[in-house]
């Protein structure tokens, strides 16, 4: 072997292009062996096996996600627990949002499965609950705890003054205060901008979920935006406890 | 004879990168101070968007790899090729383009993540516009290795330019397809992948970024500047071959290490730590043959500090990566992951081995583009042990804030319940976080002891005219 590959050792040191290619086929197998399986290995995604994690979006009476009617009032097709749902409107900006300040690099959207997890943020995060994070924002660091379940765990008003002010509620919080949030006001147009954009990267939105967007935005800031968010997080599939989602 | 450089090389680019790397170490570190000491004292961000740590972070990360890494990789990059091949670059106009291309990059860096434009990927934060930007200035600064390469008057090629192709290769493919978004406003975009695919594909580019640019790239600096500084030749030949081929072909399947017992199927979080587990080997094959480059010529450390900061530098790769694998053991990882024990492994590479090397290089360099002694070897002897110290403060206060935050975590009392609230590993934290910031601030002073040594060098020369004569020199064969 050894006088063999000191021979095309020998080639390559004297011929760039050789060493070129012979480099990117070398370098080009790790990443394609990890990687590629993801997207057709049926057992990366649990809801090929319990379907019921993922909301059925196109059923009859399904969309849009919420609607608004002439006074205003919002009526929803879907409810906690009902499965994993592309985010609306509101839930969205509160995303981009999330995004724009960095949340993630200090809060996790991963929960492992272990007991002291289990017992501290709740049921073991499933790759089917992040199928529409476009994207994925599970962290790698947790200087503060994971969000994967925080939603409907602290009140909205809770929420609100927390992130206005986090050592009012919490003294020994490092967080940073988010003040200008409250000031900033939520635009229609913007937001469905990004939910087409969603859609061309293959999140199930609706014209009807997108039509409605300006409705559900209006007269909210970047604080009731984000809050909604983190209201949402981890209550749209109802995972049960007997269940074996992951071998 | 070093009196024809001038006219056979183009070394002015070289220079200019390599000023621009110390201007940058301090830019970098300095945020890096600042955000650790936000961590200590919340304060600090004066509840000002643009000071907040989650906007700042990116730049700090941004500013240490691509900034100051990608100046030292492009100045050493520049001069390694052109020295080893015996020619000059293959198109000095490229390169002035890689120069401005890359100083721009730098600055809408530094001008988007305070208002916080970002992609949300870790060290891929930049949004597509920046992000095209930096595919075309890559390539640029690529095509022109190769082809300097291509026009060599040496036989063979150098095994440092191994190590840099590997790494221009390996960069191209992570950087387009970690980047691959739907824009949907100037400076807004989205991902086209999403969660698991997503996560995969994020660390399959956060680990090479750390494995092909900050280790594969910076192998190539310590294959030119450790012989060349210790005038010894590499310790060897057939070492070096082994652990550039192993390297090449493992390091890239670590990223799943990141995310072991995370919603990653089992199997491919599995395959990752195994695989990292076997990168101890080439690893330290890269470190011995560095370290052992020295056999025999162990009494230049007394004198020869500019050797100190590469062997140092390589000491610190050894240790890291061995406790890189030990991290990606599952057991470990279950209790290491979400925790300060991450952060205090990269800086342990960022810190110790990048920066080490870098610096070592740089120092080098200065006597040899500006053709005169550094400015005070006495400062670069301050440096070497305020980088030392500074590094190891910082990694030794987050070795004990992260295993602590992680048995606080798992911890029960004899109720069998939770012993510790999750505010209270924060509280228990800060005394920590004061001492990584007082160590990041050491290693600051360094940085900035540097930039005025280097900065002085340069005063130097010119006064005394030393560079003036070299390029007045008449060209030689």
């Amino acid at each position: 072997m050894s006088e063999q590959s000191k021979g095309m050792q020998e080639r390559m040191e004297r011929n760039i292009w050789g060493l070129l290619i012979v480099l990117a086929i070398v370098l080009s197998i790790g990443g394609l062996v990890e990687i590629v399986p993801l997207f057709y290995l049926k057992g990366t995604m649990e809801h090929h096996k319990v379907p019921e994690i993922v909301w059925n979006h196109d059923a009859p009476g399904k969309r849009p996600i919420v609607e608004v009617d002439a006074e205003g009032r919002q009526r929803w097709n879907w409810a906690a627990g009902d499965g994993v749902r592309p985010y609306t409107a509101l839930e969205l900006a509160g995303r981009d949002i999330y995004q724009r300040e960095g949340c993630y690099l200090c809060h996790s959207q991963m929960i492992r499965p272990f007991r002291d997890e289990r017992e501290r943020y709740g049921h073991y995060s499933l790759a089917s609950e992040s199928i529409y994070d476009h994207p994925f924002q599970w962290g790698s660091k947790r200087t503060g705890p994971d969000l994967a379940r925080v939603g409907g765990k602290y009140s909205d008003q809770w929420q609100r003054q927390h992130l206005r002010d986090p050592r009012s509620l919490v003294p020994e919080s490092v967080m940073p205060s988010y003040p200008w949030l409250d000031g900033n006001d939520l635009s229609g147009g913007r937001i469905q901008r990004h939910m087409r954009g969603l859609r061309s990267v293959g999140v199930p939105y609706h014209d009807d979920d997108i039509a409605v967007a300006p409705e559900l935005v209006k007269g909210k800031t970047e604080l009731d935006a984000l809050v909604a968010y983190l209201q949402v997080l981890g209550t749209m599939a109802e995972l049960d406890d007997t269940e074996v989602y992951r071998e | 004879m070093e009196g024809g450089l001038e006219q056979k090389y183009d070394l002015a680019v070289v220079r200019w990168f390599a000023v621009m790397a110390v201007v940058y170490l301090v830019v970098g570190a300095s945020v890096g101070v600042y955000i650790a000491a936000q961590l200590a004292w919340p304060f600090l961000s004066f509840d000002l968007p643009y000071l907040s740590f989650g906007r700042l972070r990116p730049l700090h990360t941004n500013a240490v790899i691509f900034a100051f890494g990608g100046s030292t990789l492009m100045a050493t990059g520049f001069y390694t090729v052109q020295r080893t091949c015996g020619v000059a670059l293959w198109s000095n106009k490229l390169a002035w383009f890689t120069f401005w291309g890359w100083n721009l990059v730098i600055v809408l860096a530094v001008i988007t993540f305070p208002l916080g434009l970002t992609q949300s990927k870790e060290y891929a934060e930049l949004e597509w516009p920046v992000d095209i930007l930096i595919a075309v200035v890559w390539l640029a600064f690529t095509i022109n290795f190769i082809m300097t390469i291509a026009n060599r008057k040496s036989s063979h090629i150098y095994v440092s330019n191994w190590f840099f192709l590997g790494m221009m290769v390996m960069i191209t493919y992570l950087h387009v397809v970690n980047s691959l978004a739907v824009p949907v406003g100037l400076f807004k975009s989205y991902s086209i992948f999403s969660g698991v695919q997503d996560a995969m594909i994020q660390w399959w580019w956060g680990h090479n970024a750390v494995g092909f640019y900050l280790t594969a790239g910076f192998l190539g600096i310590m294959y030119y500047f450790v012989p060349k500084q210790a005038n010894r030749p590499i310790y060897s030949y057939r070492l070096s071959v082994l652990h550039f081929w192993a390297l090449m072909f493992g390091y890239v399947w670590l990223g799943a290490h990141h995310l072991q017992y995370t919603a990653l199927p089992d199997w491919t979080g599995s395959l990752g730590a195994a695989i990292s587990l076997a990168m101890i080997i080439p690893s330290w094959g890269g470190a011995v043959n560095g370290m052992m480059t020295l056999s025999g010529a162990w009494d230049k450390l007394r004198t020869d500090y500019v050797l100190r900061f590469l062997i140092i530098a390589i000491a610190f790769y050894a240790m890291s990566t061995f406790e890189g694998p030990v991290m990606a053991l599952k057991t470990v990882n279950a209790l290491s992951h979400y925790t300060d024990w991450t952060i205090g492994h990269v800086h342990s590479g960022a810190l110790g081995w990048v920066a080490g090397i870098s610096i070592g290089a740089i120092y080098h360099l200065m006597t040899r583009l500006w053709y005169t002694e550094i400015y005070s070897v006495r400062l670069v002897n301050l440096h070497f042990w305020t980088a030392t110290i500074g590094a190891v403060v910082y990694i030794v206060a987050m070795w004990v804030s992260g295993i602590m935050q992680g048995l606080m975590w798992r911890a029960y009392d004899e109720y069998g319940t939770l012993a510790y609230t999750f505010v209270e590993s924060v509280g228990a934290m800060h005394p920590y976080y004061v001492i990584r910031t007082i160590g990041g601030a050491i290693f600051l002073f360094g940085a900035v002891v540097m930039l005025y040594n280097v900065a002085m060098t340069v005063a130097q020369s010119a006064s005394q005219g030393r560079l003036q004569r070299a390029r007045n020199l008449p060209a030689t064969a």
